[in-house]
């Protein structure tokens, strides 16, 4: 615990976004979680992600369940809407809030106990739904809030801090959001802001289920030597498939002098991915090529990270149930309501 | 870059700035937490060890300190370092039984102080209590010095002075008052092992312009007349006074002036108002007291009717660069001004005069006839006599008399010892971790927002009517310790050890500075450019770790740093630590001795 608050002031250098906000407005209270915990670095990355798009902070809704990780919410975005749920229970509400105003920026944060245990059918459906937002599982493989016991992705043959090793079989969060419909997919460490904030920028511009698995270690309870999710395990055991850069419209595009092959994707909304491929047999637009190299890869003991699938052609939950483009929650009595003679008509034509 | 020496005393001790700024080399912060803590008599006795005279600097020093606060570069304004000071010398008690004892046995050795100014007591401070015979001639009847007869009494009091005169001479030291030494051959002669000069600089500069001479009864020599005033031997100057020249001594003058009957007092530059060598807040000061500052005119004529002065006439000029790039003030061509007046004080600068010394007995001066002194052991090129103070570079100020004082010092001590004079002593340094708990340091970490706070002063009707009434009051305890909580602990240094850090970020998303970058390795200009945050202070240093597990480095920019300490208490492995630097000068005594 930090008993001062963050001084207020900051180096001359610092720029205010298109939005007319500093990064220090993205920031929230100051971080009570353990020192050097990987939540914090995706805290932060997550205020660089949200400052670099010049996305006012009220547009954003952030929502989480029980854990470590869904208390983060409280350190960044302090001009944002929150919600804090139930344990597990953060996809229901963000849906029924997405359902309700369609507007916002979904930003749903999670934990590897709140999502693959608990919370793993409500993960599940909100996935297969195609909320439009963004799924973030900060994955350290314990539940750190209630002294470091193994969780569901805890890696076969992973010990705990205490060297007991674990038997049963891995939850691999993004092989399954794949499989489930998520419309764009990605894996990341806490550790490597390079590679996690331009995901993250893609992910908040992505129309759809976005979902990112972002290995998070526990200093308190899983850094230890035979633990996978490690600094220096992750660090060690880490294939990164390609590296994203986040181009908007109107910026100009420019290449770097970089090795390996460019890709660039189009999105619907203007906004192009650029791709640098780091491994060649790997393309993120090839659902079951991407689950199948997800598969040999982790048998080898790799960790694949990067951005590991996107639907170049999304659909989200209002264009499936074809609601209508403004907000239900602006629309008057009139518009929501629209009478007994209109509700006979509709059971007429079911009849 | 290579990994940076962090053992070097150097690298810490320019991270704080005010005491690396200081010629004395105070350690500032350590005393301004001592306020903090309402121990005002630890932090004096700081002050006393390493700059003698805390009571005389807490409100006449030059402040070299506060430009350099780090206070100027976060946030606009310096921490009111000078004025603490005072603060500590105002509340601190009877300090009496804190001052070292008179040395119980002599060593034998003998050493003549000329003039009994700020450096020769601060030679004396150093050796007496060492057991040295020290002698100090001076031609006025009291010690102190300029400090004594060129500074205004409401400025600094009187009893400022005594205090803290007496401390020194208490120890021991004999004073032969109203003594002027008119040969230095003669003082050579006898039985002294070292003889140290620090007479000032005690000619004010004059004017050659017409009229001067004739009108001399109402022209006066700056600092021969702020002498004349101290002494009470002037106690009156006319209506309309005219003081040129624009140093702290025309400020000094001016506002004497005021309260000496001087009702319509302005002050003539010859070239601009930024120019001007007075320090700002006597700038400030003097224009507080409805004394107007005139620039770009250059005296031309003193006007008078038969000796008796009436007014000045000025050209007016303007600032050109020639060929050569150099500022010169050349007449801008518009008519002459005439400004009339009762009274002139001239305070146009200094000059050092040697008349005393003998150019036979193997001291040698230079071109401009000064003594040829050695900046590092104060030593000139007599292997006997040494100078400090004015009388060594110039006019300068009290807190370099007292460097000076202290370098001599420790030459003499070591000419006395037998010891070679050019191998300096190394500074005393201490590094003590704060931690005292996981997140609880033994210095208020969080920095203060406050704005700089004015220091109270007396009303101006009442100041202005009586020439020894202090002008300012100081701050009080409550205003101090707001103040106090201002100094941003820049003697608490960020310690990194490489071989602890995990590289898990924690220390970059916290600092709010963005000082802190973790990146590839590079040559230090390419570096400064790629951290996250510009390193542009080509002054502040790059802390540099060796290299980390992923062949990255720690880069922190030291310009900006806070040391709010976020960095060591968000490190899960107590990579980051934050350590008290204190460092404090080697003083005359067997810690200067190889």
């Amino acid at each position: 615990m930090t008993w001062i608050a963050r001084p207020k002031f900051h180096h001359a250098s610092l720029a205010k976004n298109e939005a007319g906000c500093t990064r220090r407005d993205y920031e929230g209270a100051i971080s009570t979680l353990c020192a050097g915990c990987g939540h914090d670095s995706i805290s932060a990355a997550i205020v660089q992600a949200f400052y670099e798009l010049s996305i006012p902070p009220h547009r954003v809704a952030k929502l989480s369940g029980i854990g470590c990780s869904s208390k983060t919410p409280t350190y960044f975005l302090g001009a944002s809407h929150g919600f804090n749920s139930v344990h597990g229970r953060m996809p229901s509400v963000l849906t029924g809030a997405n359902m309700a105003n369609r507007d916002l920026i979904y930003l749903g944060v999670s934990g590897d106990g709140d999502s693959a245990s608990i919370g793993f059918g409500q993960f599940a459906h909100s996935i297969r739904r195609g909320v439009d937002m963004i799924y973030i599982v900060e994955n350290n493989g314990v539940y750190g809030l209630t002294k470091g016991q193994r969780s569901a992705t805890a890696d076969e043959g992973s010990m705990l801090k205490k060297g007991d090793v674990n038997t049963d079989k891995p939850i691999d969060m993004v092989s399954m959001a794949i499989k489930l419909g998520a419309s764009f997919v990605a894996r990341s460490f806490s550790g490597d802001k390079e590679q996690l904030v331009p995901l993250l920028k893609a992910a908040i511009e992505h129309r759809g289920a976005a979902f990112l698995d972002v290995i998070s270690p526990c200093v308190a309870f899983n850094n230890h030597a035979g633990s996978t999710k490690s600094y220096d395990w992750v660090r060690e055991h880490n294939e990164a498939v390609n590296q994203l850069d986040v181009m908007e419209d109107h910026e100009e595009i420019v290449l770097q002098q970089a090795p390996g092959t460019v890709e660039e994707i189009s999105t619907p909304d203007g906004t192009t991915l650029r791709l640098r491929k780091l491994a060649q047999d790997f393309d993120p637009t090839d659902k079951a090529g991407a689950l199948d190299f997800l598969e040999r890869h982790g048998a080898k003991g790799e960790l694949v990270t990067g951005l590991l699938f996107v639907d170049r052609a999304p659909k989200d939950m209002h264009q499936h149930l074809g609601t209508v483009s403004t907000p239900l929650n602006v629309l008057g009595e009139a518009e929501l309501c629209p009478g007994s003679k209109t509700l006979a008509a509709i059971n007429a034509s079911l009849r | 870059m290579d990994p940076t020496d962090i053992a070097n005393p150097d690298y810490f001790h320019r991270v704080v700035d005010c005491q690396w700024a200081c010629p004395a080399h105070t350690p500032v912060p350590e005393y301004i937490r001592l306020i903090s803590a309402g121990r005002y008599a630890d932090a004096y006795m700081v002050n006393w060890k390493s700059n003698v005279f805390p009571g005389i600097l807490g409100r006449t020093c030059d402040r070299p300190c506060e430009p350099a606060c780090r206070r100027v570069r976060v946030e606009k304004e310096p921490v009111a370092i000078c004025r603490l000071k005072r603060v500590a010398a105002d509340y601190k008690g009877d300090v009496s039984d804190r001052m070292p004892p008179r040395a119980a046995k002599k060593n034998g050795k003998r050493v003549a102080c000329i003039g009994a100014g700020p450096a020769s007591l601060t030679v004396a401070r150093d050796l007496a209590p060492l057991g040295y015979e020290v002698v100090i001639y001076e031609a006025d009847p009291f010690a102190g010095g300029m400090m004594r007869t060129q500074i205004p009494k409401f400025r600094l009091p009187e009893t400022v002075i005594d205090e803290e005169v007496g401390y020194v001479l208490d120890l021991g030291v004999e004073l032969r008052a109203g003594q002027k030494i008119a040969s230095l051959k003669q003082l050579l002669a006898e039985p002294y092992d070292a003889i140290f000069v620090g007479c000032g600089a005690p000619r004010g500069r004059e004017i050659d312009v017409p009229g001067r001479k004739e009108a001399a009864a109402n022209i006066h020599i700056g600092i021969d007349w702020l002498s004349s005033v101290s002494f009470g031997h002037t106690t009156k100057i006319g209506k309309r006074v005219i003081v040129l020249g624009g140093g702290n001594t025309a400020m000094d003058c001016c506002r004497s002036s005021r309260r000496l009957g001087g009702e319509q007092v302005t002050v003539v530059v010859r070239s601009g108002f930024e120019e001007m060598k007075a320090s700002p807040w006597e700038k400030e000061d003097a224009m507080h007291e409805g004394i107007p500052i005139l620039n770009f005119l250059v005296p031309v004529e003193f006007l008078h009717d038969g000796g008796k002065l009436r007014g000045v006439v000025f050209q007016k000029v303007h600032a050109v660069k020639d060929a050569k790039g150099r500022r010169q003030l050349v007449p801008n061509g518009e008519p002459d001004v005439t400004l009339e007046c009762d009274d002139v004080l001239v305070a146009i600068g200094q000059e050092n005069a040697f008349p005393w010394i003998e150019r036979d007995i193997g001291l040698e001066f230079d071109t401009w006839d000064m003594p040829k002194v050695d900046p590092k052991t104060m030593r000139s090129t007599h292997p006997r006599v040494f100078f400090g103070g004015d009388a060594a570079f110039g006019p300068k100020n009290i807190i370099w008399a007292v460097a000076h004082g202290h370098e001599a010092a420790v030459s003499i001590d070591k000419l006395c010892n037998g010891e070679d004079l050019s191998l300096r002593p190394q500074p005393a340094v201490e590094v003590v971790s704060q931690k005292m708990g996981i997140h609880e340091w033994s210095y208020d970490n969080a920095p203060s927002n406050d704005a700089r706070k004015k220091v109270p002063l007396r009303d101006k009707e009442v100041a202005l009517k009586d020439i020894r009434m202090e002008v300012e009051l100081g701050f009080d305890e409550k205003l101090a310790y707001a103040e106090a909580q201002r100094c941003l602990n820049c003697d608490v240094q960020t310690v990194f050890s490489d071989k602890l850090c995990i590289e898990c970020d924690a220390c970059v998303d916290i600092c709010p500075m963005d000082c802190i970058t973790f990146t590839g390795n590079d040559p230090e200009p390419a570096l400064r450019k790629h951290l996250r945050a510009p390193a542009l202070e080509l002054t502040q240093a790059l802390y540099v770790s060796g290299p980390l597990k992923t062949e990255r480095v720690m880069v922190k920019d030291e310009d900006v740093c806070l040391h709010c300490g976020l960095c060591a208490e968000r490190c899960p492995t107590g990579a980051w630590d934050m350590q008290k630097y204190l460092l404090e000068m080697t003083h005359a005594g067997a810690a200067c001795r190889s």
